[in-house]
């Protein structure tokens, strides 16, 4: 038992490291605006694409999504740091994590915009167009926003699972929050540091999980 | 009278604070049809639900051929309930199940009786209700009243002493609702015991042989159905069948 | 050389191709009997959790609530490194492979739990009556009428989730577990050619994407019915 605290919860070890996981959290939470503020927005593309009357477009949108979705975002991610330099591109760890979970990500955000604005009823299209809006306009003001509403708990249980997602950049040496902990580890040879990171993931995620699970509505039948 | 097949005595139900059933008393004898008719929220279907209590009763007896169902351990219990059976409003259909699975499952579980044994019954029930060709379709593919037949030939399956109903015809399209009344009708001629929360008061003038008038938790009134559809004596009960006949 | 022929030669290497292909099958056959024993754990201890909530004992379903929180909180790279580095310290040494089936199993059982949950939760209280009214006891009227309906409920977004985690048995290439992307990684490094990680995303295309279709055929399957 004193071992297990000792190796695992040793308070010396964790005010130790204390300051480097700062830093390594400060570069998580870097990660986390970029990865969600991109697929956001590419998700948001990749889904009207999909939902488009357009062959040519749908098409090539549900195929991107559904291959982005087979594919582990750890291997987009050795792919991109890895075998890109092998095309002349290097490109910085910071990047290559961007790049890649910003691909995977607006794949399941695209799914949840999907749902979101197929959800909303048609009808409701028909009133703002009658009423003179544009198609922009109809899916900026009417249809976003209620399909934004009707998808808050997915949208809000992905961003959780980003937030986890980013954990992955340490196998490539970005130095975010796990690198840090798990650097401290092997420098202390203790693993308080891991445990330690692991609380903050916890702190940071778990009134978030538990939004999640209050919000989340009854599966539809 | 001879003993009654089911007793409600000095029955209380509380919810908090909410006092919804107070000193219900109600018997009623083998074979007879005994219809509750009240405003909504009077407790009517409390009442029921308390007689297999799937509704705990806060105080009170209910008798069943002679025997208390209240405090008895939940395997009594769940033997008790089999004797009394229950039709909902909602009809509750499993859907996962094929029509004559669904009248087979508590005999199976329930009555331990063997899966030929539950099919031969099950379809003999089904028969009953005039729906004997639909064994083996899904219940959501029927309409309202063939549902609701399917539903009194699960409870009928298990050889019920009393049924119970909670409204069931209301959530009915107008013209299905006879294809229901009659199966409760050709019940009640066969002898069954029947306690029915209702507002379908031609059928009642028809096959009750009591109907009870209920308001604020109270058995305010009851007798035979000519009498309390044609001069009812308490205010309440005459207030309340202007409002419905209106 | 213009510059197709040299991003083909470099991506999509005949030879290496053919050089690693039986590796690659090993690592292919890696993954999936790992994500199998992810999916019998995880599947099986969350519906075994869900079922035990469902007879709402305070103090167990407190403990089933906090394991779901946790489960889906954590990034299980943080628990796949403290059980492979950390553990030894205490004598625990546990191999590669089996500490993986075990984070991710349990993981997986921290999601299904929520799902099935959701799905009982879902289940109108009607039906739970008209059980209880026939005379079926609580533990028949949940594993006869309402989990039937419950797990049918849960089955598009439970495939979905075991499809996120069957994936992240990549994070065996971390603690030297070889499956597709320890294979491919390895190879990479020998051959100081990207094919080899174009070899591993097409295999991992491969293996997942009939789960991919499966969540497609689920999705269109549950619009024809409303
Ligand atoms: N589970 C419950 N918890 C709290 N209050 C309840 C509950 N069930 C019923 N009530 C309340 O008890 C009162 C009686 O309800 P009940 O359903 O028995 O009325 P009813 O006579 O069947 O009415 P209706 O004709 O609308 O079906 C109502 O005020 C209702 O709000
Ligand atoms: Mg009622």
């Amino acid at each position: 038992m004193q071992d297990f605290i000792r190796l695992f919860f040793n308070l010396e070890v964790m005010a130790q490291t204390l300051p480097l996981l700062m830093q390594g959290l400060w570069m998580t939470v870097k990660l986390c605006a970029a990865v969600i503020a991109l697929g956001l927005v590419g998700g948001l593309f990749l889904a009207l694409g999909a939902l488009s009357h357009r062959r040519w477009l749908r098409w090539p949108a549900f195929a991107v999504i559904d291959f982005l979705r087979a594919l582990p975002p750890l291997v987009l991610l050795i792919f991109i740091y890895s075998g890109l330099p092998f095309a002349g591109l290097a490109i910085s760890p910071f990047a290559a994590v961007a790049v890649a979970f910003f691909l995977n990500n607006s794949a399941y955000y695209a799914e949840i915009y999907r749902a979101g604005i197929q959800s909303v009823p048609a009808g409701q299209t028909e009133a703002a167009r009658a009423c003179g809006l544009t198609t922009g306009q109809t899916l900026a003001h009417v249809v976003l926003p209620q399909a934004v509403r009707n998808v808050l708990p997915d949208l809000l249980s992905n961003t959780v699972e980003v937030v986890k997602l980013t954990s992955l950049a340490s196998v490539v040496s970005l130095a975010e929050l796990l690198y840090s902990a798990n650097m401290a580890r092997s420098l202390t040879y203790n693993a308080s540091p891991l445990v330690l990171a692991a609380l903050v993931y916890l702190l940071l995620l778990w009134p978030l999980v538990r939004l999640v699970s209050r919000y989340q509505r009854r599966l539809a039948a | 009278m001879s003993r009654p097949m089911l007793e409600i005595v000095a029955l209380e139900k509380t919810f908090g604070e909410l006092k919804v059933l107070r000193d219900i008393n109600l018997r009623v004898a083998t074979g007879e049809m005994v219809f509750v008719i009240g405003p909504s929220g009077s407790g009517k279907s409390t009442m029921l639900r308390c007689c297999n209590r799937l509704e705990e009763p806060t105080s009170g007896a209910i008798l069943i051929d002679g025997k208390d169902i209240v405090g008895c351990s939940s395997s009594a219990l769940n033997r008790m309930r089999l004797e009394v059976g229950m039709v909902f409003q909602g009809f509750h259909l499993y859907p996962h199940m094929t029509v004559v699975a669904n009248v087979m499952l508590a005999q199976i579980k329930a009555l331990k009786r063997s899966k030929d044994e539950a099919r031969e019954r099950a379809l003999a029930m089904l028969d009953r209700v005039g729906l004997r060709h639909r064994a083996e379709t899904m219940p959501t593919q029927l309409s309202g009243g063939q549902q609701q037949r399917v539903a009194i030939a699960r409870a009928l399956a298990l050889d019920p002493k009393v049924m119970l109903f909670d409204e069931p015809t209301s959530a009915l399209d107008p013209e299905l609702v006879g294809s229901v009344l009659a199966v409760m009708k050709d019940l009640k001629d066969s002898g069954m015991t029947m306690l029915v929360v209702s507002h379908e008061m031609g059928f009642a003038r028809e096959a009750a042989d009591r109907v009870v008038f209920m308001d604020g938790g109270l058995v305010v009134e009851e007798g035979p159905p000519e009498e309390i559809f044609a001069n009812p004596k308490a205010e309440r009960t005459q207030a309340f069948l202007s409002r419905v006949r209106a | 050389m213009d510059g197709l022929d040299r991003f083909l030669a470099t991506f999509f290497n005949a030879r290496i191709f053919a050089r690693y292909l039986p590796d690659m099958l090993a690592g292919v056959w890696t993954t999936i009997w790992l994500a199998g024993a992810v999916i019998a754990l995880g599947l099986s201890l969350g519906l075994a959790l869900a079922c035990l909530r469902a007879y709402g004992w305070r103090i167990a379903s407190f403990f089933i609530i906090c394991f779901a929180d946790m489960g889906r909180a954590l990034p299980p790279l943080v628990l796949i490194l403290i059980m492979y580095f950390g553990l030894p310290g205490l004598g625990l040494r546990m191999p590669g492979p089996l500490v993986l089936i075990l984070v991710l199993g349990t993981v997986l059982a921290a999601f299904a739990e929520e799902i099935f949950w959701a799905g009982l939760t879902s289940v109108p209280k009607g039906q739970w009556e008209a059980g209880r009214a026939t005379g079926l006891g609580f533990t028949q009227t949940l594993v006869q009428i309402a989990l039937p309906q419950a797990a049918r409920l849960a089955l598009p977004p439970l495939v979905n989730r075991v499809l996120a985690i069957s994936k992240m048995t990549a994070l065996g290439s971390v603690i030297g577990v070889s499956e597709i992307l320890s294979v491919a990684s390895t190879a990479q490094s020998f051959t100081g050619s990207a094919a080899p990680l174009t070899m591993g995303a097409i295999a991992y295309v491969i293996v997942f994407l009939p789960l991919v279709v499966l969540t497609r055929l689920l999705e269109r399957r549950f619009a024809w019915k409303v």
